[in-house]
Formats: C-alpha cells, structure tokens, sequence
C-alpha cells in the first residue's frame, strides 16, 4: 500500500518538488515512511499482546529471570562477574540494547550485542565465549535488553559505521536464493498482506531477543534472520557472521525512534 | 535451571477473589517427535501442578504432551486468611519444582 503510494508519487509531474525525496527512494528503494513504521507488536493478537504485557505471563521473562543470575555469577579464570565491573545493570545497561550494533575499534567492525557479551567473557572473565543461541547467552542478552524496554533504538552516529550500514542495506535489497527474493519484497513493498495466513510484518528489530510461540522458546534476531534466509531459499550464513551483524545495523537504523520492547512475545 | 514465576498478590481483603498467575521453565518434550538422526526423543514433560493455600488443596492440573512449553497457569482463589500459598510442578525424570508466595489478609 505504502509502496504503491510512493511509486506514483514519484511517477507524477509533481516528482520535481519531491525531487530529494524521490532520488533517497530511488536509491534505497521505497523505505518505509516514519509516520507509517509500527512494531509488529501493533498486529499481534490480543492475547499474544497481554502475554508480553504481563511480565508474569511473559515466558521471555524466564530468560530474564536466569540472565539476572549469571549478571550476577562470577566465572572465569579472573573470578568476576558482569556486575563487578557494570554495577547494577538496571542503571548501567539501559539504552544499551537501543544503540547496538555498534563499531569495535579492536575488530574494527560493528559488533551485536550477542558478541559484545562473548568479548566481555573472553576478555574480562577469562572465560570461554558462550554459544550462540545457548541457553546462558540468550539468557544474559535477554536481560540486558530488558534494561532498555522503551527506550528508543537510536543507532549511533559513527561514520566508521557507514560501510557496514550500506553494506547491511546493499543485503535486503539484494535478490536471493532459489525464490529469488530480496527482504525489501516482502518487508517494504509488501507489509501489511498475507503470506499464506501469516501478516506479513514491518521487520522492526523491537524486542530481540524474544519469545516465539512457534520456537517455544527465547531466541535471538539472527536465528529469525536465518528463518528468513531459509524462507527464501537461500544459505543461510553461520552463526555471528559479519553479514548478519550489518543487516542487523540496518534494521537497527530502518526502527529508529520505535521503543524495544525486549523481551517481546511473537507468534 | 528450573525457574518459575509467581504472581500472587501481596495483600488482599477477606473475602476477596484474587488471581493467581505461574509460569514454569520445562521444555515439554512430547515424546512424539524424532531427532534429525531418526532417533525418538524420549518423552519429558510435567505430568501435574499442585496449588495449596496454608496446606489446604485449592487447584490441581494433569499436564498432557499436547501442552506447550513453559506451562502458564492462571486461576482464582477467595482470600481467607493471611499465609503461604505454595506450588508444586512434578514430571518425568524425577522433575520437581516448588515456590511459595505469602499473602497477607485485612
């Protein structure tokens, strides 16, 4: 809908005065307007919405519940835990989730928040990094996005970024796979519709890592991107790949101004 | 780690009806499906929940493998007097789990 508007607005005579409206979308073809972005949380069915609102009832909570428990755990040949260094992660952890990925000077390259924990543990701790999708790692991401709940995803405005980004950018709009479809297809142009019976959402990245009633459990955004990888029928890449992590900065930058929501609840 | 959560309100007026809210970490394993090698993964799930309220039965489950992982009870119950109210999840392999939350009746 949004898509179709855009198109004929650049079609018309008028197209002049949107002139550096129109060559924006030609290039990064036709984003999302921020007046129209919404969480996926806006589509969600009632009772899904009152099982994320209620942190009783909210199952990523367990997650959180453990990810307390190892903020607070020493480990590691250096016996010390997230907590002697961070302090009360409730203070020092809020907007954390809202500003990653962010850029490493040491790697240089943007890490995700999954890798800055793992970089902690092998560098602070002196312990061994913990796998991706394991049960401690989505459990200590899980409650340090917690900390960032309504705070708005701001990604940070670092030029050494800049390549990733495009690069991230260059990626969901590039076609892939046997399908032969780029994520732009269904995420920007399509939203809104029906794949078979399911909506079709907006990707906003709001409330990573979350609760997915399919997965019956926690996982993080780049197991959905790999869902999505697979949807398309494309290789998906191993987990803590660069690919994800600049995909995962655009969609970052493509939420900006939506509140996390994390730990969110998905069908 | 087994690990629940509890919601039960603190305080409550005699005679009041007051909801109750658990959620318990288990994975529910159905015993129906294969590993990616053919291999049946046995079945783990939790077979029962208990609620008392000061030692009294107020509310008990059967859990089946068509339930979902994270099991998440909500019932009522009248507030009667102020004490304990305390939850037991038991299943297969041995597993048990218990909390406890206290209330406080005016």
């Amino acid at each position: 809908m949004s898509a179709n508007l855009k198109r004929t607005q650049w079609l018309a005579p008028a197209a002049v005065l949107l002139g550096f409206a129109a060559i924006a979308v030609v290039s990064a073809r036709a984003e999302i307007p921020v007046a129209e972005r919404r969480s996926g949380y806006a589509d969600l069915a009632p009772d899904t919405k009152t099982m994320q609102d209620d942190d009783t009832a909210n199952p990523g909570m367990l997650w959180v519940q453990d990810g307390e428990a190892l903020w607070n755990a020493r480990s590691g040949a250096a016996d010390r835990a997230c907590t002697d260094c961070h302090n009360d992660a409730r203070a020092t952890m809020a907007g954390v989730a809202a500003r990653y990925p962010a850029f490493d000077s040491k790697l240089g390259r943007p890490i995700d928040l999954e890798q800055r924990i793992n970089l902690c543990r092998t560098e602070r701790q002196h312990a061994p990094a913990f796998a991706y999708e394991s049960k401690e790692l989505l459990s200590l991401s899980a409650f340090i996005a917690k900390q960032s709940r309504g705070e708005a995803i701001a990604p940070p405005a670092d030029e050494r970024l800049r390549p990733f980004f495009e690069a991230g950018r260059e990626q969901f709009n590039r076609r892939q796979g046997q399908l032969n479809l780029s994520c732009g297809q269904c995420h920007d142009d399509n939203w809104g519709k029906r794949l078979a019976g399911s909506l079709i959402p907006q990707a906003h990245p709001t409330g990573y890592p979350l609760y997915r009633l399919e997965w019956q459990a926690v996982g993080s955004l780049q197991r959905r991107l790999r869902n999505c990888i697979v949807g398309m029928r494309a290789e998906p890449y191993d987990y803590g790949a660069p690919e994800y992590v600049s995909l995962e900065l655009y969609l970052m930058w493509r939420a900006r101004g939506l509140p996390i929501e994390a730990p969110a609840v998905r069908p | 780690m087994a690990s629940a959560l509890i919601n039960v309100p603190k305080k409550a007026k005699r005679g009041e009806v007051v909801e109750i809210k658990t959620l318990i970490s288990h994975i529910m394993e159905t015993g129906f499906r294969h590993s990616t090698t053919g291999v049946p993964i046995p079945r783990d799930i939790i077979t029962s929940f208990v609620c008392t309220y000061n030692n009294e039965e107020i509310f008990r489950a059967m859990l089946y493998p068509a339930i979902a992982a994270n099991p998440f009870f909500s019932f009522t119950t009248v507030a009667t007097e102020s004490g304990t109210i305390e939850f037991m999840w038991q299943g297969d392999n041995g597993f048990l789990a218990t909390a406890s939350a206290s209330i406080i009746v005016e």
